[in-house]
């Protein structure tokens, strides 16, 4: 294991250090200490190694991951993994907003709450949040899931495409042309394979699935006069 | 951008160490806001009947000996008077309000940036760490502080823009964000007999909650108020004699972190400046939620 203390090296070094790793390493694990908040830890690994973060993050931490498995053993800032291409990002405390955002692959984890705007334009990762996420999660997700183990937060799932939410909680409101659909054997399924991916307990019954009307995002001709 | 800063003791045995907490959590900011910074530290109570003014004149050679003089000669009481850097903490055995508008009528180029019995405010253009050093912050002792390093967007760069903004008798407020209705606030404020120091949106925000606790309201109920009444982008973080609060518009688009142990609760922008607070990777991590207020007190924390 290499382990990389930020009170002596700087992320740029970091970082540098991880993107220089061909994907055949032999430097597979790392450990991170003394993050202390910094922003853009570990963003745009590539290979398939992992790292471990004790300590609390800024901002973008493993953003556009791909590959990788990062553990954030702490909180983590604004726009952890986001663009996440693949790998997995999985965060122990709670997460700041834009978690996962515009996330394209993989697995995003997070163990807490996560704030506003979880999943914002997601585009085919699968976020499982353990705790509750704030407004307007999910907010004109495209495609993959976005998993809430607790409540969700005014106007869940605004201009949604075709991203699937699941939501034990209470959700505050749902947002435009999201609506509540019915919870198919095929989706519980679907729901335990990402909770066991996960590794979060909780009962697929218990919940409860919402995705998009489709009544507006394609232009129908109806409405033409309005513009 | 700005960066905020606050820090509220619940240990008092953490006090003598209040200021240089407060100086590390300020530097954490100065990405966010390298123009100026300012600091209003909750500490040295002046006995009941006395007030402190901190007062600031751009000359660091201003008389201000002569000033509190004249003052102490036109009121009939005693006064005391400590210079730092181009501010002064002038004590008075009289009415805050009396002292106040003797100075505002005597010397008008003297700028009062905090008064009431606990509170001190300083200010100045420049970074985070020159300022904190100009002022001795390490050396502060007291139960809590408030601080604020500033990237201009609405208004000049210059001390009197600077944060944080007094608009009642050991309050002040920190703001990062931008008020899109304070010109109109600040007509209707004034309309209602409040007067301004200066153009900045931040400041309207600070004299409409102290018209608000004026009119009566608690400090929850003010900043709920303020929720309906101030419209634009904020975290707010309001420093008062026995507490501080911390509240974010619906949208929350300006970004602020909470941590609480059995001993303190911070808050800031980002979690940079909470990361060297003692016992910090055991506390309670969070992100305030937004239209919701967060206050504490001493008397809930004693």
């Amino acid at each position: 294991m290499n382990t990389i203390d930020l009170s002596q090296t700087s992320v740029r070094e970091l970082n540098q250090r991880l993107h220089g790793l061909a994907p055949d390493t032999n430097e597979r694990l790392w450990r991170i200490l003394n993050p202390k908040g910094q922003h853009a830890l570990v963003a745009g690994l590539n290979v398939p190694i992992e790292v471990q973060i004790d300590g609390h993050v800024g901002y973008y931490c493993a953003g556009m991951n791909k590959e990788a498995k990062v553990v954030i053993n702490g909180h983590c800032g604004v726009g952890v993994a986001e663009n996440i291409m693949s790998g997995e990002v999985r965060v122990k405390g709670n997460a700041s907003q834009a978690a996962g955002a515009s996330g394209h692959g993989g697995l995003v984890v997070i163990e807490g709450d996560a704030s506003a705007r979880c999943g914002i334009s997601m585009k085919g990762v699968d976020i499982v949040v353990g705790g509750s996420v704030g407004h307007m999660s999910g907010f004109m997700a495209q495609t993959g899931h976005l998993v809430v183990c607790g409540d969700a937060g005014q106007s869940l799932g605004d201009s949604i495409y075709e991203a699937i939410l699941y939501v034990q909680g209470k959700v505050e409101s749902l947002g435009a042309d999201c609506i509540e659909k019915e919870m198919t054997p095929e989706h519980i399924e679907r729901l335990a394979g990402l909770l066991a991916r996960a590794g979060i307990k909780a009962d697929p019954h218990r919940f409860r699935r919402y995705g998009s009307a489709r009544k507006l995002y394609n232009f129908h001709v109806d409405h033409a006069d309005s513009y | 951008m700005c960066g905020i800063v606050g820090l509220f003791l619940k240990n008092p045995e953490l006090r003598p160490q209040l200021g240089a907490h407060l100086k590390t959590m300020l530097i954490g900011m100065t990405e966010r806001g390298p123009d100026s910074a300012g600091i209003a530290v909750y500490h040295r109570p002046v006995q009941p009947t006395q007030c402190k003014l901190t007062a600031f004149h751009r000359d660091t050679g201003y008389p201000w000996r002569e000033v509190a003089g004249q003052l102490g000669e036109a009121l009939g009481a005693e006064v005391d008077v400590e210079r730092k850097g181009n501010h002064a903490v002038i004590t008075v055995d009289a009415a805050e309000a009396d002292a106040r508008a003797w100075i505002a009528r005597h010397h008008p180029e003297v700028r009062v940036m905090g008064y009431g019995q606990l509170m001190e405010v300083y200010k100045d253009m420049g970074l985070p760490a020159e300022v904190a050093c100009k002022y001795a912050l390490d050396g502060m002792e007291g139960s809590h502080a408030i601080g604020h390093t500033r990237m201009a967007t609405e208004s000049a760069v210059t001390t009197e823009h600077s944060h944080p903004f007094t608009a009642a008798p050991d309050m002040c407020l920190v703001h990062n964000g931008s008020l899109s209705n304070h010109n109109n606030l600040r007509k209707w404020l004034r309309r209602r007999g409040l007067e301004f120091e200066t153009d900045n949106d931040s400041e309207v925000a600070a004299r409409y909650f102290a018209y608000r606790m004026g009119e009566g309201a608690s400090l929850a109920e003010a900043l709920e108020a303020g929720l309906r009444d101030l419209d634009g982008f904020y975290t707010f973080t309001m420093g008062t004699r026995d507490g501080f609060a911390v509240l974010r518009d619906g949208i929350a688009c300006k970004p602020a972190v909470l941590a609480e142990t059995d001993d303190w609760v911070a808050m800031a922008s980002e979690f940079r400046s909470l990361a060297n607070l003692p016992g910090v990777e055991k506390a309670n991590i969070w992100e305030p939620k937004p239209a919701v207020v967060y206050t504490w007190s001493l008397q809930e924390a004693a």
